[in-house]
């Protein structure tokens, strides 16, 4: 039994998700329209938190919350449960699947049998829709997949009950109603002021922008500070964290400028769409830190030092603040 | 970035089963969405978390060779486990895993202590707790 689903790939898995359920339901939004009206660009430097070893650097705010800003903006009525107990949570899977509801869920990466083995490694905030059951498999429509997958009871059982850090425990999610008219204005008009808010804003050394420049100050002192050895496998660490697939840096300033593109049209400003290739030009720059930080990691002969990678970063907080103080300028003619 | 400037440094990090998706502006300006096999900074900063993974591995293999870990202690590491995660897939205690990892105390474990470190890795049978190669 599989429900007529349109899979569609993404760059980041649940904007993705999003994007997938909502055209399954007639309302179709790209990815970077939600990306956008979910504010999904973010960038926190965490030094006090580790990850793997690896001090926090995260790109993108909390998993689940683009998906819940854009069923709230868009006055969706979302059904969302965890489970305790394995078995019903994959009885209740079924029910919905026979009542013809794709449904998301969050699970682990670690299992996912259909991935590459590179990128099987314990991480449990993984977005995929299940949209049918054939014998003993389910079908997935997993967005960084190309094509539609196909995984065990067993299979899926596992990743849905995954452990470590943020345990998925069984929680799946679907849409119960759509309202009819959906006023995409508004919703562009609430991304774009929270999306300054969260990057451009917020007080403190190590968020939005204030982040970026704080981890270019710190960033210059690493070799002398953990050694060489630790200091390759943090920059190695910001690099897979800025590029690996569900995150991103350079790839989310472009979807974000995508986003500026499609809105600017929306709401009919020309500003924002010109601004659109200013923050090409900031993904362009993160782009060049990442391949800096590369040759770094990998310990080729090269000319960049850690002091260069700091420069880089703190052009990049300063272009990228550009961006944000011109959008809240937009934001603000727009009200007059 | 535009269309023609979207990488496509192949180090085959997906395996050949799925690829990038890129955003990338086409000649009119645009906004389009470009396929990438990989990207070499990318596939450096993957492959390079690939490879410490592998050493821990061996590392771990050579501890169990020589007698002083017990073949479970490699296990954790093969599937990118660590101590604490490894406590919660198997239901045991972290100071109780740790204890495990001393192969006399190992080699006393019930069979029904070892099928619930066979179910955390995702074996068929017992044996394959023995099988470091």
């Amino acid at each position: 039994m599989r429900i007529d689903f349109d899979h569609k790939m993404s760059a980041h898995c649940e904007n993705g998700v999003t994007s997938n359920l909502l055209r399954f339901y007639g309302v179709d939004v790209s990815e970077a329209m939600v990306f956008g009206m979910g504010s999904g660009i973010f960038f926190s430097y965490l030094p006090f938190l580790k990850l793997n070893g690896c001090p926090v650097i995260a790109f993108r705010p909390l998993p689940g919350v683009i998906f819940r800003r854009i069923s709230k903006a868009l006055g969706l009525k979302i059904f969302t449960k965890k489970y305790s107990d394995r078995e019903k949570a994959m009885t209740e899977l079924d029910e919905n699947l026979k009542k013809g509801i794709p449904t998301g869920m969050v699970v682990g990466v670690y299992d996912l049998t259909y991935f590459p083995p590179m990128f099987r490694f314990h991480f449990n905030a993984h977005n995929i829709v299940v949209f049918g059951k054939e014998g003993n498999d389910y079908i997935v429509s997993d967005p960084v997949m190309e094509q539609v997958e196909k995984l065990s009871y067993e299979d899926l059982k596992r990743v849905r009950f995954a452990m470590g850090l943020a345990k998925p425990k069984g929680k799946m999610y679907y849409v119960e109603n759509i309202p009819k008219e959906i006023d995409l204005k508004k919703s562009i008009i609430k991304g774009l002021k929270r999306t300054v808010r969260d990057n451009y804003l917020v007080p403190g050394p190590i968020i939005g922008v204030n982040g970026i420049k704080y981890l270019s100050k710190k960033i210059r002192n690493w070799p002398q500070k953990y050694g060489e050895k630790i200091a390759k496998k943090y920059v190695g660490h910001i690099v897979r964290m800025q590029e690996e697939i569900g995150t991103g840096g350079a790839g989310f300033r472009f979807l974000f400028a995508a986003f500026l593109q499609e809105a600017s049209v929306i709401i009919d400003s020309k500003e924002l769409y010109d601004l659109s290739f200013k923050m090409t030009e900031v993904g362009d720059k993160w782009r060049l830190f990442a391949v800096a930080a590369g040759r770094i990691c990998k310990g080729r002969q090269t000319v960049e030092t850690y002091d260069t990678l700091g420069d880089m970063l703190l052009d990049i907080s300063i272009s990228e603040g550009y961006v944000y103080a011109e959008i809240r300028n937009i934001l603000k003619t727009m009200n007059k | 970035m535009k269309v023609n400037q979207v990488p496509q440094d192949d180090a085959n990090i997906f395996d050949g089963k799925t690829q990038d998706v890129q955003y990338a502006l086409d000649e009119n300006g645009k906004y389009t969405i470009v396929k990438s096999v990989g990207w070499q900074p990318k596939n450096d900063a993957i492959s390079h978390a690939w490879e410490l993974e592998q050493e821990k591995i061996e590392e771990a293999r050579a501890l169990v060779v020589a007698g002083k870990k017990s073949p479970i202690y490699y296990h954790m590491f093969k599937n990118l486990m660590d101590v604490k995660l490894l406590a919660s897939y198997t239901g045991f205690f972290v100071f109780t895993v740790k204890r495990h990892f001393k192969p006399n105390v190992f080699n006393e474990l019930s069979e029904k202590k070892l099928q619930r470190y066979v179910e955390a890795f995702r074996m068929k049978h017992i044996d394959d707790l023995y099988n470091i190669e």
